[in-house]
């Protein structure tokens, strides 16, 4: 008899996408383990015990924590959703942006410093106002809109003295004037499910934010250019940020590789948690190829 | 239907069905974020501070 699929759910805090997940793996009788990151170790010496999984669906709420557990199930060779990779191109937005210029890819137009000095003078190059963003980090939290020198000086001394030695990789986005929305798309496998845009009167759109949510219908160009920021990254489940330039169109934000769903799900009516569950499967029946 | 007492101002409160282990809720009274760190009893205790890589 064939051996049943297990998989593993790597969390930390249970937010109500995490308990759609489980309820998702419930009905399809998947066996599954939940297992907290802050709980658990490894033994690189001893990978035993994590082939019990025919998958790990990957959902820290800490990027470290996950990148790290990753990087270790990937060199065990157990599959996991996302890879490594993925997880590595999507949580550094300085490394989404390189992929994406690889690619070819429309995006805001990114400079990027060492010193304060020389953050200074890219950003005098590229006028004002800029934006100012941690290479890592979610939710909004840290961005600054730079209106003039002044600004830009405050805000640089602050990153140099008072961040971390990230802090001092000084990534720097062009603003733009967006309709008082963005667009947020998920991506699963080969599939863009759906996408809604995240209206605010804040500059920052993000519904961590207070940005709320309203359906986007997804176009042709939408799908196409949904789908190629995926590839890009390296594919698997994505939620695409998606920003409308007045004159260039649509620019690739952010891809997020750990998504938050909790106001597109009810909003489109798709069941996003269980068709990650399903891909999940896919992967670790090796029917999806990483 | 299991009751808890909030950890900082002592207030009472009742967890709903479906609760789960690691799930964050919000004390009715106080406002500060609880972590449920059991179901049987039930038992939370300060959730802890949002951390500078944490999102999606």
């Amino acid at each position: 008899m064939q051996r049943r699929l297990k998989i593993g759910v790597l969390c930390s805090r249970i937010r109500v996408e995490e308990k759609w997940i489980f309820g998702a793996l419930e009905k399809r009788g998947i066996d599954f383990d939940r297992l907290d990151d802050r709980m658990i170790s490894f033994d690189l010496d001893d990978e035993s015990s994590w082939h019990q999984y025919d998958a790990v669906l990957e959902r820290s709420i800490s990027y470290t924590s996950g990148l790290y557990a990753l990087r270790i199930l990937n060199a065990f060779g157990v599959p996991t959703v996302n890879t490594v990779a993925v997880a590595e191109a999507c949580g550094d937005k300085l490394t989404t942006s390189t992929l994406l210029m690889k690619a070819g890819l429309p995006q805001p137009r990114n400079l990027v410093a060492f010193t304060p000095e020389s953050a200074l003078d890219a950003l005098e190059k590229l006028g004002y106002p800029a934006v100012v963003k941690p290479v890592v980090g979610s939710w909004g939290r840290l961005l600054a809109k730079i209106n003039d020198r002044d600004a830009a000086e405050a805000i640089f001394e602050h990153k140099a003295t008072l961040g971390s030695t990230q802090h001092q990789v000084f990534y720097i986005q062009e603003y733009i004037e967006k309709p008082g929305r963005d667009i947020r798309a998920v991506v699963i496998g080969e599939r863009v499910l759906t996408a809604m845009y995240r209206t605010s009167p804040h500059w920052i759109t993000n519904t961590a934010r207070g940005g709320e949510g309203e359906l986007c219908p997804v176009t042709p160009e939408i799908e196409d250019l949904c789908l190629k920021a995926a590839q890009a990254v390296g594919g698997g489940v994505l939620a695409i940020d998606l920003i409308e330039h007045p004159e260039r169109g649509f620019l690739i934000n952010e891809v997020n590789h750990t998504m938050e769903f909790h106001t597109l799900q009810p909003l489109s009516g798709v069941d996003i948690a269980g068709e990650i569950v399903e891909y999940a499967v896919n992967v670790a029946s090796r029917e999806v190829v990483q | 239907m299991s009751t808890i007492t909030c950890p900082e101002c002592a207030a009472e409160i009742t967890l709903e069905a479906g609760t789960e282990v690691g799930e964050i809720i919000v004390c009715p009274d106080c406002g500060v974020d609880l972590e449920v760190t059991a179901l049987d009893p039930a038992a939370v205790q300060l959730a802890p501070m949002e951390q500078e890589d944490w999102g999606e």
